[in-house]
């Protein structure tokens, strides 16, 4: 029977395997699993969105991130360590290294389109074919049907009568019986009258990253105009905290430095077209400032500058007053165009075109809306307001077991990518210690968890799932927004001014604002210390208080609620791992103006966390670093 | 930059069984108002300009007009999508118009078969995912 609003119908489910989110590693796990499941092995996916268009790449791609070819996984752990100022888990890294290839190519059979090196056109890259490089691990491709062609085949593998869309799952629940161990999941339809409560042996938890927990640049209609997809609420890292999973690196972030406004990609026009970027006087910033990354050392002699770094030098000359910083597109087209034939250079305009509308059309939107023509006219940069991921240039989520025959035995728990949480395994954005995966990678790391949890539940089947409170309590806790709308809203004149609850989009409001003004946002120019992460907390707690008197107006209220508790979980932990971290290890990202230089002796270590699922108390540590792959700086060993 | 629909071309998919837009919106913004049956964005400053109910609509009645606290007016980025291909039309401010065709897929669609030619599922107790059955996989 279907619920009504205020009285939703309860939909019990059990399974061996629940999926939680529809991006690009729950489509790797999907396929995965599913091969390696014996016919008596249940598995559901359940996505907030709709499969063919869900995730950081629904938009679609203009390359591929990671693909190896002729390199080493080694290499690719250098690469990667080298970007994240030093502090990342090789083990990891090194086994999305050792698969990425075989999942690209994969990608190609189902239907990609990939560039292909002169020579190569017609061959598979599986058959040895080159790939058009636009850096050295980057790899061209037509990528607007990227996400419909990956979700196909997990849909397919899965069969679609064992996929939910447009379900949001909101909190993990803990087993009465067995400690420290995850027996189901809670959530809503928002579509239907209906709670959904699914009992599970094993869990895989990949919800994205954290978009819009601090104020963005564009107030306006420009507020959706997010880099990372405005949807990732922080799901993941607020779920699996609220469970008592240890987290990692969750100071770091990522605060890409776009083209202004339409936050369009800068890496073809710096690999591919080789673009250069220049402050207001026409200087390179990175070489100009060379001498004052060296505080920084040895990152600053990495192979290629860590990206935190190129965002210190051109901050710089922010702010002292030498913008704007641009990229110069012109000038790059115009070298290019030197040996090419009209024909050519026509192409070469088109591509430039594709780099935004295969993954950026609002960038293109900007230029149209500018009449911005990159042959005729340089374009601005600008660095965004800081965003939470796991799987792009940064590094925070969860503290996961690594491969059984690499990882130290201090880094591995049985199964690969599963959580400190028994049973609770993730992958791409939600994986710590290990960024640089990207759409290729994440897919892969999803599909080695897929096996790792087929591995769990076979090791596992008598496990009987069964929850600490009633059934009635846990979905009431969910459906609370609705309860106070109902309640209180014919209470005043005016739905939208009402003393007795917050509506989700104030209350995303407070956590922007505070969020930026003192967890070092685009207003400090990323700047803060422990005195303003003292306010800041604050304010959280507060705003954690009030979260019980959110409101949901409707399905679509109720789905924005929750994302945004999300959301303020997210911040919560970024914050406390920020003020934990006495150092500015990623200079350009933020910084610790109490503590203003890199601390090798003293902070290069991974900081851990854990939220006590039932006190709501966090303690923070310092986790030992170790290298599994030896790094090179400079030249030199290191 | 929110998506917008068209009055006289929006039949909010009568006859289907979702409405294309409502059904593929990553940020569930698209909504059918069942009163008019028309379709629209029920919350534009969350609208991440994705254009995917813009090229799922089967009337082609939704566009994209920039984030008017941001850009200047009278630009547009239109995509015509096929099974095969995209073809967008960029109009300027200054009405300057760019036509640009991409591919986007080399099968057809709904011909993926995950598991067909596919060597069976290996050792689930080592490392190798299942397409890489027999491989000898690398180690630090």
């Amino acid at each position: 029977m279907a619920g009504t609003f205020g009285d939703p119908e309860i939909v019990e489910i059990q399974k061996d395997i629940l999926i939680i989110g529809g991006g690009m590693a729950a489509c790797g796990t999907a396929l995965e699993a599913k091969r390696w499941a014996s016919d008596d092995v249940s598995i559901l996916l359940v996505d907030k969105a709709a499969m063919d268009r869900s995730g950081a790449v629904a938009m679609g791609l203009s390359a591929i991130n990671t693909y190896l070819g002729d390199q080493t996984p080694e290499d690719y752990c250098r690469m990667v360590s080298a970007d994240l100022m030093g502090i990342t888990r090789d083990d990891l890294v090194y086994d999305v290294g050792r698969h990425v290839d075989d999942t690209v190519h994969l990608f190609e059979e189902w239907g990609l389109p990939i560039w292909k090196a002169k020579g190569s056109e017609g061959i598979a890259l599986k058959d040895g074919a080159k790939p058009v490089r636009s850096g050295k691990w980057q790899i061209m491709i037509n990528g607007e049907s990227y996400k419909p062609i990956v979700a196909e085949a997990a849909k397919k593998a899965l069969g679609i009568e064992n996929i939910i869309e447009r379900c949001f799952i909101v909190k993990m629940l803990l087993d009465k019986n067995e400690q420290n161990r995850v027996a189901g999941a809670v959530g809503f339809s928002v579509r239907e009258h209906k709670l959904y409560v699914i009992r599970a042996n094993a869990i895989l938890l990949v919800a994205g990253g954290a978009v819009n927990i601090f104020r963005p640049r564009s107030l306006g209609e420009g507020m959706g105009r997010t880099w990372y997809p405005v949807w990732n609420a922080g799901s993941t890292y607020a779920m699996a905290a609220e469970c008592g999973a240890e987290l990692t690196m969750m100071e770091n972030r990522f605060v890409p430095a776009r083209f202004k406004d339409g936050y369009g990609p800068v890496g073809a026009w710096f690999l591919l077209f080789k673009s250069q970027a220049l402050n207001g006087y026409g200087e390179n910033y990175v070489i100009k400032n060379a001498d004052m990354l060296k505080e920084f050392a040895p990152y600053d002699t990495a192979a290629v500058v860590p990206t935190c770094l190129r965002n210190h030098a051109m901050l710089k000359e922010m702010r002292e007053g030498r913008g704007p910083i641009v990229m110069d597109t012109p000038a790059a087209m115009k070298k290019l165009s030197e040996t090419m034939t009209p024909r050519e250079i026509k192409h070469l305009e088109a591509e430039a075109w594709e780099d935004f509308l295969d993954m950026c059309i609002g960038q293109a939107g900007v230029w149209a809306g500018m009449n911005i023509r990159p042959e005729e006219s340089a374009s601005e940069l600008m660095p965004t307001e800081p965003y939470l991921l796991g799987s792009h240039s940064g590094c925070c989520g969860i503290w996961v077991s690594g491969p059984a025959d690499i990882s130290p035995p201090e880094w591995q728990w049985g199964y690969n990518r599963m959580t400190t949480v028994k049973g609770l395994f993730t992958a791409g954005d939600g994986v710590g210690a290990s960024g640089h995966k990207f759409s290729s990678g994440s897919h892969t790391e999803g599909r080695i968890a897929g096996k790792a949890m087929i591995q769990f539940v076979r090791d596992n089947k008598d496990f009987k799932p069964a929850f600490k409170k009633p059934i009635q309590e846990i979905t009431e806790e969910i459906y609370k927004p609705v309860r106070n709308y109902i309640e209180y809203k014919d209470k005043t004149t005016s739905e939208d001014v009402n003393p007795y609850y917050i509506s989700p989009k104030m209350f995303q409001m407070r956590l922007q604002k505070y969020m930026d003004e003192y967890v070092a946002g685009v207003s400090t120019y990323y700047t803060t210390n422990a005195k303003m992460l003292e306010i800041g907390l604050k304010h959280l707690q507060w705003l954690k208080e009030d979260s019980l008197k959110l409101k949901a107006k409707d399905l679509h209220e109720l789905l924005r609620a929750w994302e945004n508790y999300h959301r303020l979980r997210a911040a919560e932990a970024h914050l406390r791992h920020i003020l934990f971290r006495e150092e500015t290890r990623y200079p350009g990202f933020f910084y610790r103006a109490d503590f203003p230089k890199l601390d090798e002796a003293n902070w290069k270590c991974f900081v851990n966390s854990r939220m006590d699922p039932e006190t709501g108390e966090w303690v923070l540590k310092k986790v030992p670093h170790k290298d599994l792959v030896e790094k090179h700086y400079g030249g030199q060993k290191h | 930059m929110p998506t917008f629909v068209y009055a006289d071309k929006c039949d909010g998919c009568k006859g289907g069984q979702v409405t294309a837009c409502m059904y593929i919106c990553p940020h569930d913004l698209m909504k059918l108002d069942t009163s008019r049956m028309k379709a629209f964005n029920q919350e534009p400053e969350q609208c991440w300009e994705c254009q995917c109910c813009v090229k799922a609509c089967p009337q082609q009645a939704i566009e994209v007009r920039a984030y008017q606290d941001v850009v200047p007016m009278g630009g547009a980025c239109i995509p015509l999508r096929t099974d095969q291909s995209i073809m967008w039309t960029i109009k300027f401010r200054d009405s300057e118009v760019k036509r640009f065709k991409f591919p986007t897929r080399s099968t057809p669609v709904g011909s993926i078969d995950p598991y067909s030619n596919k060597p069976p599922a290996g050792d689930l107790d080592d490392q190798l995912l299942f397409t890489e059955a027999g491989k000898a996989l690398s180690k630090i």
